[in-house]
């Protein structure tokens, strides 16, 4: 229920980048600056799930509906890492066990 | 208009209060936080937004666009498989979180969800963390609870203070909190690392301090070792109560007592803990209206809002944060509870 009460809405809007951030030990405000600055879009379309699907696509970050050929688990988190420029450590494990 | 509104009690039954009683009900609620946990009172603003709040019509509430938090769970995969009693194990429970309920985060856990258990089954949750990462895009964590009264005897190795200390055994008691706490402490380590070798985006110390505050110091030094040693793994940290039981009573944390911390020191010691994130709990007390809970509880949460320096990331369930102490929370203090811990309370999520 709080998922629809108040929050960001995960992959549908820019949810899971957004607690990507919160998760490094930033602010909730600077966050969503921070991952609104990186997908070049406002704050206010973070949580935005129209405005964001067409973000997500054009990044292919995953969405909430598979899509033939498109990226997603780790995938997406590899696309995600590069997007915030930070590190994920289940993507650098995974680089690691692919030697890259 | 009718001076008449709906509103419930702490243990969910519901009510009709007029404006002046819930007005008499949120005034006393925040006056008992400000005395006991030496909160500031919220002004008049808080108070007249949290009004409206409570006297809203419509049965389920949201935040205004853009004040929207990131939302996380304790006892994660628990609550499909097991609680729900769903047939689906746990990487799909997790996917139906990223998928279908959108959460920003989620927790996989184990079913016995103390640290100690899980000592032995570490190699098997330690895979079950590489596969949803390959499945999932959301960030994962995994959490459980120190529950340090698992190492007293008869079960575990170390005397039973619990034992000791109605018969006035008071230094028998403290010696056997103090080695439970190493014994605690290095599980912890042992598990969060073997977690974050496995690509766990991050460890969740959940309901620190059930057993007191040598229980809430096995925590926060466990998070002080992994969080240095593991610097991109994320660390969050609930509190079991909304004040650290002194069941030793003389225990330091970075030259802070833990005992009868409230969440504005609480706080503290988690930031010098090197944890990422604070989860705030504030008790309901189930004879009171939800009215005097949720002013009582947004009273605590504004205040250590107003000194963190990390997120803050309410525990908003049954019986906490407001909630009423019922199993099935209604869904208009729920929503009632997201909507002022974010508005009111400037919370970062829950």
């Amino acid at each position: 229920m709080h998922e629809m009460a108040a929050g960001m809405g995960g992959i549908r809007t820019a949810g899971d980048l957004v607690a990507r951030m919160v998760m490094k030990g930033m602010k909730i405000n600077e966050a969503k600056k921070y991952v609104a600055d990186k997908l070049g879009c406002s704050v206010f379309d973070l949580s935005d799930s129209a405005k964001m699907k067409e973000i997500r696509e054009s990044l292919d970050i995953g969405t909430v509906l598979s899509r033939t050929n498109a990226a997603t688990g780790m995938a997406a988190k590899i696309k995600i890492a590069e997007l915030l420029d930070i590190k994920i450590p289940s993507v650098e494990k995974f680089k690691k066990l692919i030697s890259i | 208009m009718k001076d008449s509104f709906f509103t419930r009690m702490g243990d969910g039954e519901g009510v009709w209060m007029s404006k002046a009683e819930l007005e008499e009900e949120v005034q006393k609620g925040m006056e008992n936080a400000v005395k006991k946990g030496k909160s500031q009172p919220l002004d008049k603003e808080d108070i007249d937004k949290l009004m409206d709040i409570l006297m809203m019509p419509a049965k389920n509430v949201s935040v205004e666009r853009g004040n929207e938090g990131v939302v996380t769970f304790d006892a994660g995969t628990l609550k499909l498989p097991v609680r729900s009693n769903i047939p689906v194990d746990r990487s799909t429970a997790l996917m139906i979180h990223e998928r279908i309920l959108c959460s920003d985060t989620m927790e996989l856990c184990h079913v016995d969800y103390s640290y100690k258990a899980i000592k032995n089954i570490i190699a098997e949750e330690g895979m079950a963390m590489e596969a949803a990462q390959m499945n999932c895009i959301m960030p994962i964590f995994y959490g459980a609870m120190p529950n340090m009264g698992l190492y007293t005897q008869p079960d575990g190795p170390v005397e039973n203070w619990s034992v000791a200390l109605p018969e006035g055994r008071i230094k028998d008691a403290c010696d056997a909190q103090e080695q439970a706490l190493e014994l605690c402490k290095e599980d912890m380590i042992f598990i969060g690392s073997k977690m974050a070798e496995a690509g766990a985006c991050g460890i969740q110390f959940d309901t620190i301090g059930a057993s007191g505050d040598a229980d809430a110091i096995a925590a926060l030094e466990a998070a002080k070792v992994l969080s240095e040693k593991y610097p991109d793994l994320s660390i969050t940290m609930g509190m079991a109560n909304e004040f650290h039981l002194g069941m030793h009573g003389k225990l330091m944390f970075e030259g802070e007592k833990i005992a009868g911390q409230y969440p504005v020191r609480q706080i503290k010691s988690v930031e010098a803990a090197g944890a990422h994130s604070y989860g705030c709990v504030i008790n309901t007390n189930s004879s009171k209206s939800f009215a005097w809970n949720l002013a009582r509880s947004l009273t605590y949460v504004k205040e250590a809002t107003r000194v963190a320096n990390i997120p803050v990331l309410v525990n908003a369930g049954m019986g906490v944060g407001g909630i009423p102490l019922t199993n099935t929370s209604p869904t208009d203090c729920t929503t009632r509870v997201s909507k002022a811990m974010l508005e009111i309370g400037k919370a970062d999520g829950l």
